[in-house]
């Protein structure tokens, strides 16, 4: 029994600390996904979110500034975002890619500008971090898992929940209700941008003491994955977060291990998240139906 | 005696002029991935680039690259100026240095941490399984549950030789102790990834390490810091990092960078600059471990009576620390 326990719960709480960014981000993804925007930028969005976050952070000397600089980046990137596809009906994915081509230099510009440490940013102390609090989990682990039933709710329950979901199935019927279908995109992906920003904070203030170069590392991509994974439901997007982090403990816990003589493909594992989505959008696993009107710009008819 | 000394200064200095070097000397350094200021690898090369500077008064360029591919570009446009010496640190340059050096005869490079076979490159490596042996030894005698962990950068066999000396260093003082083993990926990226790191050491305190090694540039320093986030006990790597964490950190395995990357650059303004192949263990005092105010506290009078008596040993060649390199197998 004891045994037993030594095992599961480090990697339960392995599990938990490398799903935080994923749930963070597909929860984000999710609020502008079903109002009908495509969101790719995710991974640039929680790239600028980290580095702002460390640097406001180390700037300031206050954890909390670091946060709410991350959410206040994260939030300038999404409006850029809503500007090019609600606005200016820009092509959604192409935006969204240019977010994370941005993202990635512009940090790393800043970053060997201001610092000189090929990428990184100074280390913060202790006290200005978000360290862990209950059960060796930081505060932001426990904000993403309320953030995971607070988008449950808002999206599921709530007559704003209701409005998102149409913008996203059927914007014309918004639109014939007298709503404008923009304002309901508008703040989606301003909600995005406060998830997204939250995922790079914790990233760089919580997990880390520092921003590196590239340390999102294409979770901003696994967490898109989560979310077509879990058929853009919350709560099975959650599942699927939860399976990812599950992997990825795996991953670091099996390296070099053989069972029964054979060595255990930890590079499989690592891919299993990618694999496991395409075979789903393939039609294997279930069928994952994407809202009806996601990458169709909405152009009010006359 | 005064007078015999500035008449041999005389003489080097007239030797120097006349000699076999009429170039100027320019030497040009090129960091590696982490940057200048990682506080690893990189930093030691800058403080022997200084050093040079404050010796002699020549002022000397740098390089930072932000991308693997920039090497190459990096290389040209040095030589194209007239750089010379050019001295690189890192094993993910060579195919550039080999490259750029075949190319231009002329220019002397000096390459740290890899090995080139021509008649312009100077390939200077480390005995890392040496210093790796005696920040093994510390480390099992550090631990209390018995289980040491390795975190190495990217899976290659120069990685694979720290973690093979550092294991045997365990072996030697504890029989008994437990090694558990990380690479952090197969990629350059597994160099840059401090967040990577710090998750590895986490999952590894999990099962019950205590003190962690890192050899993975700046990945490291997240194992590091993890460690300090837990009060677990953590060995940096190239640099002396022991100043990074004071308190959590046992030791660093110290490779003397900074010391061959002034040399590079004083052997050629001397005219004593040679090509060839040179690999430097704890006897020329290329590799080490590293006791300073930091870690004092930490390092008990027997365990620095074990690791000197393991050095001295290791110097006179009555232990031999196997080099994974030579057989592509550990054996521990």
């Amino acid at each position: 029994m004891n045994e037993l326990f030594a095992i599961l719960l480090p990697t339960l709480s392995g599990t938990l600390r490398l799903a935080t960014p994923l749930m963070l981000c597909a929860m984000g993804g999710l609020f502008s996904e079903r109002a009908g925007v495509i969101d790719v930028g995710l991974e640039g969005k929680m790239l600028a979110a980290a580095f702002a976050s460390a640097t406001i952070a180390w700037a300031t000397q206050s954890g909390w500034l670091g946060l709410a600089g991350g959410i206040g980046v994260a939030c300038v990137m999404a409006l850029l975002h809503s500007l090019a596809c609600i606005t200016y009906r820009g092509n959604q994915v192409v935006s969204g890619v240019a977010i994370n081509i941005l993202a990635s230099g512009l940090t790393m510009v800043f970053a060997v500008a201001w610092f000189h440490r090929g990428g990184q940013t100074p280390g913060l102390d202790t006290a200005l971090r978000f360290m862990p609090v209950l059960f060796g989990q930081s505060l932001l682990v426990y904000v993403a898992l309320a953030g995971v039933g607070a988008t449950w709710w808002l999206v599921g329950r709530t007559r704003f929940g209701l409005r998102l979901r149409a913008a996203g199935e059927e914007p014309a019927a918004l639109d014939a209700a007298g709503l404008s279908v923009a304002w309901v995109r508008y703040r989606a992906l301003l909600i995005t941008g406060v998830f997204t920003g939250i995922a790079g904070a914790y990233l760089s203030i919580a997990a880390n003491a520092n921003f590196s170069r590239e340390m999102t590392a294409g979770q901003g991509y696994i967490a898109l994955a989560a979310l077509i994974f879990g058929k853009w439901r919350p709560l099975s997007a959650f599942a699927a977060c939860l399976l990812f982090g599950l992997l990825d403990t795996l991953a670091i816990r099996l390296q070099g291990v053989s069972i029964g003589g054979v060595l255990v493909p930890v590079q499989l594992i690592q891919a299993l998240p990618y694999i496991l989505t395409i075979t789903l959008l393939a039609g294997f696993i279930g069928r994952a139906v994407a809202p009806k009107a996601i990458g169709q710009p909405y152009e009010k008819a006359h | 005696m005064k007078a015999t000394a500035r008449i041999v200064g005389t003489l080097v200095a007239l030797a120097a002029l006349t000699g076999a070097s009429p170039r100027p000397v320019a030497p040009a350094y090129v960091y590696s991935m982490g940057g200048k200021f990682d506080r690893s690898f990189s930093q030691a090369l800058y403080e022997g680039a200084e050093a040079f500077k404050r010796q002699t008064g020549i002022p000397y360029v740098d390089f930072e690259i932000s991308n693997e591919t920039q090497f190459e570009q990096v290389y040209r446009r040095f030589v194209s100026r007239g750089r010379d010496p050019i001295i690189g640190v890192g094993f993910s340059q060579t195919d550039a240095v080999k490259r750029i050096a075949k190319k231009f005869p002329n220019t002397r490079f000096t390459l740290i941490d890899g090995n080139i076979d021509l008649p312009n490159v100077m390939s200077v490596e480390f005995r890392e399984e040496e210093g790796s042996f005696l920040v093994g030894v510390l480390a099992a005698m550090a631990s209390k549950t018995g289980k040491i962990g390795f975190i190495g950068g990217m899976d290659i066999p120069l990685i694979r030789r720290f973690a093979c000396g550092y294991a045997q260093g365990m072996k030697y003082a504890d029989s008994k102790a437990v090694l558990i083993q990380n690479m952090a990926g197969t990629t350059p990226d597994a160099w840059t990834n401090p967040a990577r790191g710090g998750e590895i050491a986490q999952q590894q305190f999990d099962r019950g390490v205590d003190v962690v090694y890192a050899a993975a540039g700046s990945t490291g320093s997240g194992a590091l810091q993890a460690a300090a986030d837990r009060g677990k006990l953590a060995i940096g790597v190239d640099s002396n990092q022991n100043y990074m964490h004071p308190g959590t950190m046992l030791t660093s395995m110290v490779k003397r960078v900074d010391l061959v990357g002034a040399k590079a650059a004083m052997d050629a303004k001397n005219g004593g600059w040679k090509p060839g192949h040179a690999v430097l263990g704890l006897k020329d005092g290329g590799v080490d471990w590293a006791y300073d105010q930091y870690n004092k506290a930490l390092i008990t009078p027997a365990m620095k009576a074990k690791v000197d008596q393991a050095k001295a040993d290791i110097i006179s060649g009555k232990l031999k620390v196997h080099d994974y390199q030579s057989d592509g197998r550990c054996g521990v």
